[in-house]
C-alpha cells in the first residue's frame, strides 16, 4: 500500500516539473513580478516527493516483500533504526534521497531569494528543474524503488550488516545535503551568467549557499571517515580509496569556490574562475554519483550494481557539462576591471595562489582516481594506485600551502605591506625548534617530517594568537583555519607515532612485545536480535604497569550471512587504543591487531572545528544582512 | 606603465603553462612509478621473469589450503587453471574463507610464492573484484 502511494507521488511530482517549467517560462516573459503560484507549485513538488520517500521508508518499516527495494535490502530481524536508514543504505533509496534534497533546496532557495532579481530567480529554478527532470527520468526509468515483485516473498534479503551502524546511518544524508546543494550554486551560477548578474550583490547571496553544502560536506565526509576507522578494522582513517576519493574532490572544488566568492565580493574579480569552479563542483558530485553507482569503480567500498544506470548518468552529465560551457562561452562577458589592480603581495593574491595549490591537489586526486578506469578501457591492463602516489604528491605541496595559508590572512585586500615581521619570523623560529624537539629521535623522514611540522606549527600558534588577541574579528575563518592546521598536525603525529602489532593468537595464549603484552583471556558467545556474537577478553599490561581491558567483537550476521569484526577502541585526549579480532574459517587461531594510534581523537575535533567555523560565517552573513 | 603590464600578463601566463606542464609530467611519472598491477596465477606462469615491483594476485582462495601459525597465514590462490602460494603475515579481512573471492598485494618470490603485504577486504557477501571476475572468465 505504502509502495503505491510512494509510486504515484512519484509520478505526480515528476508531471508538476512540466507545470512548473510552463509557467516559469510564461512568468519570465510576460509579467513584471515574480508569480507566486511558481512557489506554490515547487511547494508542491516537493510535497510529493517527500511523500514518496515516506513511502518507501514505510515499505521499509512494515517489511513490505512485494516491494523489490525493501526485498533486497531488509529483512524482518532488522533492528527499526536499521530499517529506516536502509531506505537511502541502497542504490534506488538513495537517488530518491538526491531528489528530495534536489526539490528542498529549490523550494529553500526560492523562499530565501526575494529581494533578488524576477529573472534570475527564474532561470535558476529553470536551469535546476532541468536536473531535477533527470533525475526523475533516471529514477522511473532505471531504478525505480518501487518495483513490485509476484509471488512475494516471505523474507527479504537483508541489508550488508557493515552498514548496520549509527555513523553510516546519518552518512548518506549529510553527504548527499553537501553534494546535492552544489546543484543551487551550480544552477544560480548559470543563471546568473547568462544573465550577466555576476555581481558583489550575487557574491553575497551565493555565498551563503556554498557554505551550507561546504559544511554538509564537510561533516559528511567526517562521518564516513569515523565509520571507516572504526568499522572496516583497519585503524585507519582515510584510504585514498576511489569512494572516498570522489568525496573529496568536490570539497576541494568547494573550498577552493568559497574563497574565491569572497575575493569577487570584496573586489569584483576572478569571475571565470568562480564560474568554472561552481560548474566543476556540481560535475564532480555527479561524477562522484556516477563513479559509485555505475560499478566501474574497482574499489573496496563498491557494492554489487548496474552498467545501465552508469551510461544513463554519463549521458546527462555530458548534456549538463555541454550546456554550462555553451553558456560559459556565450554568455559570459568579462568585466573590464578584471585586470586591474592586482598586486603580489595582497590578500587576494595569497588566496589565488592557494586555490591554484587546492587545484593542483583536486587534480592529482582526480588522476589517481580515473587513471586506472582509462587504463582498463584503453589497454584492459588492472592496475591500482595507492597511498604512496598521493603522499608523495601531495605531501611536499602542503608545506608552501599551510605557510601562504598563516600568511595571507595577515594581508590586506588590493595591496598590503607585512606588519610586525618580526612577530611573524619569532613565530617561525619556535615553530621549527619545536618540530626539531619532536622529530629528533626519527629515524627516516627526518627533514620532510620537521618542515611539515614546522609549517603546520607555524599556522597552528599563528591562528592561535589571533584567537586569543584578535577579539572576534573574522572568528569564522581563525577558528577554520586553525581547524585545518590542527587537523595536519594529528594526522602528522598520528602517523609518524603510530605502533601496530598484528599476530594470531589461540585462546590463552600471550604476545609479549617491548612496551607492553597482550593476553588473550577467553570468548564469551552471546546472541542478539540478528547476529551472533562472539567477543574476545583482552587484557594488555602496558610497560608502566597500567593494564587495559579491550573488548573486540565478531558478530555472525544470519541474514546474509556475513561475518564482521567490531573494534575495541580506548580513547582518550592523547591516545586511542585500538584492537580488532578475526576469525579464520576451521582455525583455532584468531587474527588480532593491537595499534596504538596518537591524537586520534583530535582529528575529528580538527574536522569539526574546520566546518564551526564555515557555520559561524554562515550565521554572522545573516545577521549582518 | 602599459609595457610593463603587458611583460607582467606574459610573464604570468608564461609561469601558470610552466606550472601545468611541471606538475602534469610529475603527477604521470609518479603514476608510473606507484601503480600496482594486477594479475592472475595463470598471467603470473607465463612470466619470463620475476620483476621485484608490488603487484596484486587475484583468484579464489583453494578449499583447504589455509594454514594458520601465530605469525603468518598460507594458503592457495587459484583461478581453477593455476595456482599460487600465499605467504602473509597481516590482517585478515572477515569475508577471507576458504573458497571466495580473494586480492592479495605484494610481492614474489618465485612464480610458485607470493609473499603477501596485504590482502584486500570486501564488503558484500556476493561481491566479487571486478579483476578476478574477469581473471576467471578469461579461461
Amino acid at each position: 500500500m505504502s509502495s503505491l502511494i510512494g509510486l504515484y507521488s512519484l509520478f505526480f511530482g515528476f508531471s508538476f516539473s512540466f507545470l512548473i517549467v510552463l509557467n516559469s517560462v510564461k512568468n519570465f516573459r510576460d509579467t513584471k513580478n515574480f508569480d507566486n503560484r511558481i512557489i506554490f507549485l515547487t511547494f508542491l513538488q516537493f510535497f510529493f516527493v517527500i511523500v514518496s520517500f515516506l513511502g518507501l521508508i514505510a515499505s521499509f518499516i512494515s517489511s513490505d516483500f512485494s516491494n523489490e527495494t525493501v526485498f533486497n535490502h531488509s529483512h524482518t530481524t532488522k533492528p527499526l533504526f536499521y530499517k529506516i536508514s536502509g531506505t537511502w543504505g541502497n542504490h534506488e533509496g538513495s537517488l530518491l534521497l538526491w531528489l528530495f534534497v534536489l526539490t528542498f533546496f529549490l523550494l529553500l532557495f526560492l523562499l530565501r531569494s526575494k529581494n533578488q532579481p524576477k529573472r534570475y530567480r527564474i532561470l535558476t529554478l529553470l536551469f535546476q528543474q532541468i536536473i531535477i527532470i533527470g533525475f526523475f527520468i533516471f529514477i522511473i526509468k532505471t531504478s525505480n524503488p518501487f518495483n513490485y515483485i509476484f509471488p512475494v516473498p516471505s523474507e527479504g534479503l537483508g541489508l550488508n550488516p557493515i552498514l548496520q551502524d549509527p555513523a553510516l546511518a546519518i552518512h548518506p544524508p549529510i553527504l548527499y545535503l553537501g553534494y546535492v546543494g552544489s546543484s543551487i550554486i551550480f544552477s544560480s551560477t548559470l543563471s546568473a551568467t547568462a544573465l550577466n548578474y555576476i555581481s558583489k550583490e550575487w557574491a553575497i547571496h551565493i555565498k551563503q549557499w556554498v557554505l551550507v553544502s561546504w559544511i554538509f560536506l564537510t561533516l559528511g565526509i567526517l562521518l564516513g571517515s569515523i565509520w571507516a576507522y572504526y568499522e572496516l578494522g583497519w585503524g585507519g582513517f582515510w584510504f585514498w580509496d576511489p569512494v572516498e576519493n570522489v568525496s573529496l574532490m568536490p570539497w576541494l572544488a568547494l573550498t577552493t569556490l568559497f574563497h574565491c566568492i569572497l575575493v569577487l565580493e570584496k573586489r569584483l574579480i576572478l569571475t571565470s574562475w568562480v564560474i568554472i569552479l561552481s560548474i566543476s563542483t556540481f560535475t564532480l558530485s555527479m561524477c562522484g554519483t556516477f563513479l559509485v553507482r555505475s560499478g566501474i569503480l574497482n574499489s573496496v567500498h563498491t557494492f554489487a550494481n548496474d552498467p545501465e544506470r552508469g551510461l544513463f548518468i554519463l549521458i546527462f552529465l555530458f548534456c549538463l557539462i555541454f550546456l554550462s560551457l555553451f553558456i560559459f562561452f556565450f554568455f559570459h562577458k568579462i568585466k573590464r576591471n578584471d585586470s586591474d589592480s592586482f598586486f603580489w603581495l595582497s590578500k587576494e593574491s595569497s588566496i589565488l595562489i592557494n586555490n591554484w595549490f587546492m587545484m593542483y591537489f583536486l587534480s592529482v586526486v582526480l588522476i589517481g582516481t580515473v587513471y586506472p578506469i582509462f587504463l582498463d578501457v584503453l589497454s584492459s591492463k588492472k592496475i591500482s594506485v595507492g597511498p604512496p602516489f598521493y603522499n608523495k604528491l601531495i605531501i611536499p605541496f602542503l608545506i608552501p600551502f599551510l605557510l601562504a595559508m598563516a600568511i595571507g590572512p595577515k594581508l590586506k585586500w588590493i595591496k598590503s605591506n607585512l606588519k610586525n615581521k618580526f612577530n611573524l619570523i619569532l613565530l617561525l623560529v619556535i615553530s621549527l625548534l619545536i618540530s626539531i624537539l619532536i622529530t629528533n629521535n626519527l629515524d627516516d623522514g627526518f627533514l620532510i617530517n620537521t618542515i611539515l611540522i614546522t609549517s603546520s606549527f607555524y599556522l597552528f600558534f599563528i591562528t592561535l594568537r589571533d584567537l586569543i588577541s584578535r577579539k572576534f574579528k573574522n572568528l569564522s575563518q581563525n577558528i577554520a583555519h586553525f581547524g585545518f592546521s590542527l587537523l595536519i598536525l594529528s594526522i602528522l603525529f598520528n602517523n609518524i607515532f603510530s605502533t601496530e602489532i598484528i599476530t594470531n593468537l589461540k585462546i590463552g595464549e600471550s604476545f609479549q612485545s617491548k612496551n607492553f603484552k597482550i593476553n588473550f583471556e577467553k570468548v564469551e558467545r552471546k546472541d542478539k536480535q540478528n547476529f551472533k556474537s562472539i567477543i574476545g577478553k583482552f587484557n594488555i599490561e602496558n610497560s608502566n604497569g597500567t593494564i587495559d581491558q579491550l573488548n573486540p567483537e565478531l558478530r555472525i550476521y544470519n541474514q546474509p550471512n556475513i561475518v564482521t569484526s567490531e573494534a575495541d577502541i580506548k580513547t582518550n585526549i592523547f591516545t586511542d587504543k585500538f584492537i580488532t579480532m578475526n576469525l579464520v574459517q576451521n582455525q583455532e587461531y584468531f587474527n588480532i591487531r593491537y595499534q596504538i594510534k596518537p591524537l586520534m581523537i583530535w582529528i575529528w575535533i580538527s574536522v569539526l572545528l574546520i566546518s564551526f567555523g564555515g557555520l559561524i560565517s554562515l550565521f554572522k552573513k545573516k545577521y549582518e544582512n | 606603465m602599459y609595457g610593463r603590464k603587458v611583460k607582467l600578463r606574459f610573464f604570468f601566463v608564461l609561469l601558470v603553462l610552466l606550472t601545468l606542464v611541471l606538475s602534469v609530467f610529475v603527477i604521470l611519472k609518479s603514476l608510473e612509478e606507484n601503480v600496482v598491477y594486477f594479475q592472475s596465477p595463470t598471467e603470473i606462469k607465463a612470466l619470463s621473469e620475476i620483476e621485484k615491483k608490488k603487484i596484486r594476485i587475484g583468484g579464489m582462495v583453494k578449499i583447504k589450503s589455509i594454514s594458520m601459525k601465530t605469525k603468518e597465514i598460507k594458503f592457495i590462490i587459484t583461478d581453477f587453471e593455476n595456482e599460487i602460494n600465499v605467504i602473509y603475515s597481516g590482517v585478515v579481512p572477515n569475508l577471507f574463507t576458504e573458497g571466495k573471492g580473494v586480492v592479495a598485494e605484494g610481492y614474489l618470490k618465485d612464480k610458485n610464492f607470493f609473499l603477501a603485504t596485504k590482502i584486500l577486504a570486501k564488503h558484500d557477501e556476493n561481491y566479487m573484484p571486478p579483476e578476478v571476475k574477469a581473471a576467471l572468465e578469461e579461461k
